[in-house]
């Protein structure tokens, strides 16, 4: 062994060879085989018919069906977290209706295929052909068709919201039972209002378990609306690229358009929600604290609220049944 | 003089274990009282009921003359208050928790002025005003802006003392404030404590600390299963105890 440059601090610096692992690179080469061979297929196989993905891959119906996509993901998880919300409270009620209620409502839609409810929310015209507005089990004011006001969209909106509302209020639930009592218990001490504690001390520390999955949720909800040709809705992403591909007898290439954009959009969310994790999963809590310049309070705070360790960081608390 | 706090043949239950077994205390105003006693005996318990954060199970507190809870009719029958009122009973009654209970998304000015805007509807400015002086005078003007994560355990406790009394409390509740902290700690804590009891706030303190009831409280309860063994003044109870299991206790913890 030579002798240690005389600037190293540590005179015995240890060279020792490393364990010798053969079978790392057995593996890797088994699978960058695999996959090369998986690729090869991909490209090389006609029956993929590339020509018609490029082709069809900015067609007209297809962009539309993206758009109707986007709007009933974004319109169904907006209905869902409020309601998700309401649940949620009313499962912390001390009023034991409408804790049986919330339970009802989440068993029965947690409980039922989301494509059973699809079709019954296409049937509802069929089911009620009015509908009015009035005194309960008295007079009607106004009277509406069913069919008129409940297009196929309502329908596939309410439908896929009303769904998605049950899975979130149970992740809402788990967020705001998340939050250390002692932080009610302090505020209640001074005075705060039951309201007020929620809105102001409960929640905002809620956010840090409830956001992640939610993030996870509303991905989720963009494969599901495929489903609205329950209804039926026909202007999706699916339903659009499966017309074309019935149309044309070329199911795989259309079915390629639709991952494809699947994936697009998912790769999107997942950007989008891997920052909201960061945000609101961030710091230890020994940041500099701000002094001056504008105000950014929603970092440390984030920061603050998880070194506090007042809140659980298990996002999936509790959720899953 | 009516008393700051007036507890008479207090119950209390949770489920099968009595908790309270018939405990009377009279605080006067001004008076520092310190509630001593092994864990278990009930002395939190006790605490927690003057502020309605516990419900007592048989028997009525007092705070300034005014029933806690309750109000009650002309022939003797008890209702109980609105929540909203009795938010506004408990806004009148500071209370510093063991684990400080800070709330961990607002800086120590944000926790200080909470309240003031939320239930005593002070102007923000107002109740900046109010936070600054209060945190100043506990030794934390140059943390104001700091999370509670980014405080030392004294300090969150501290800043939990400005908290409270930012609501112009008539009587402060403490329960057991040094005894989540670090022995090196504890001394900053006892000091704002001690600042307050000689500022002739009423205040009734649970705690271990011996030598801040020796120091500091007019008043020294004994307690142990549910029932107040020994009470007196500060000299009298620690110094010269004449129950056994005073003398017991005492004999552990000096």
């Amino acid at each position: 062994m030579t002798t240690a440059s005389s600037t190293d601090p540590v005179p015995n610096r240890i060279h020792a060879r490393p364990v010798p692992r053969p079978g790392r690179w057995v593996a890797a080469v088994i699978v960058v085989v695999l996959a090369a061979m998986a690729v090869h297929g991909l490209v090389t196989n006609p029956k993929f018919r590339w020509d018609i993905f490029w082709l069809y891959l900015r067609d007209v119906t297809v962009i539309r069906g993206v758009g109707w996509t986007l709007i009933l993901t974004f319109g169904s998880m907006v209905i869902g977290v409020v309601l998700a919300v309401i649940l949620a409270i009313m499962r912390r009620s001390d009023n034991p209706v409408l804790r049986s209620v919330s339970w009802f409502y989440i068993w029965l839609f947690r409980g039922t295929p989301i494509y059973t409810q699809l079709v019954f929310w296409g049937l509802i015209s069929v089911l009620y052909p009015t509908l009015s507005i009035g005194i309960p089990f008295g007079p009607e004011f106004v009277t509406f068709q069913t069919d008129v006001v409940i297009t196929a969209f309502w329908a596939a909106l309410l439908g896929l919201g009303l769904n998605e509302a049950a899975y979130l209020a149970e992740i809402v639930r788990a967020g705001l039972g998340s939050v250390d009592p002692g932080q009610e218990e302090a505020a209640r001490a001074l005075g705060m209002k039951e309201s007020r504690i929620l809105r102001r001390i409960v929640i905002p520390q809620a956010m840090r378990v409830i956001v992640p999955p939610t993030g996870n949720e509303t991905i989720s909800m963009l494969k599901t609306t495929s489903l609205v040709l329950a209804v039926p809705f026909t202007l999706d992403l699916t339903y659009a690229t499966n017309a074309i591909g019935n149309r044309l007898f070329e199911p795989i290439p259309l079915l390629i358009v639709s991952a494809f954009w699947y994936l697009l959009i998912t790769s999107i969310f997942m950007v989008g929600q891997s920052y909201l994790e960061r945000y609101y999963g961030r710091g230890t809590g020994t940041e500099r604290p701000r002094r001056t310049g504008p105000r950014r309070p929603r970092f440390g705070r984030q920061a603050a609220i998880k070194a506090s360790g007042t809140a659980k960081d298990d996002p999936f608390l509790e959720v899953t049944p | 003089m009516t008393p700051m706090v007036d507890v008479r043949a207090a119950h209390k239950m949770f489920g099968d274990l009595h908790v309270l077994r018939g405990v009377d205390l009279v605080v006067q105003p001004g008076e520092v009282c310190v509630v001593l006693g092994p864990s278990g005996s009930g002395k939190s318990t006790l605490l927690r009921c003057l502020n309605e954060l516990e419900q007592l199970t048989g028997g009525s507190v007092r705070i300034d003359g005014e029933l806690l809870g309750y109000r009650e009719d002309e022939a003797g029958t008890l209702h109980r208050l609105h929540p909203s009122d009795i938010a506004k009973q408990r806004s009148r009654i500071g209370m510093v928790f063991q684990r400080f209970h800070l709330f961990p998304h607002m800086t120590a000015l944000e926790n200080v002025m909470e309240a003031q805007i939320q239930v005593l509807k002070r102007s923000k400015a107002q109740a900046k005003a109010k936070s600054v002086e209060l945190l100043e005078r506990v030794g934390l003007g140059d943390r104001m802006d700091h999370y509670p994560a980014q405080l030392s355990g004294g300090q969150q406790q501290r800043v939990a003392i400005a908290r409270a009394l930012a609501m112009d409390p008539e009587l402060m509740l403490f329960d057991e404030p040094t005894s989540a902290l670090d022995p090196e700690l504890v001394g900053e804590v006892l000091a704002v404590m001690k600042d307050l009891a000689a500022g002739g706030m009423t205040m009734v303190v649970v705690t271990h600390e011996i030598g801040f009831a020796r120091e500091v409280a007019d008043h020294v309860v004994f307690m142990d299963e549910g029932v107040v063994v020994e009470e007196g003044p500060a000299a009298q109870v620690i110094d010269g105890p004449t129950q056994d299991r005073t003398r017991d206790f005492l004999a552990h913890v000096l």
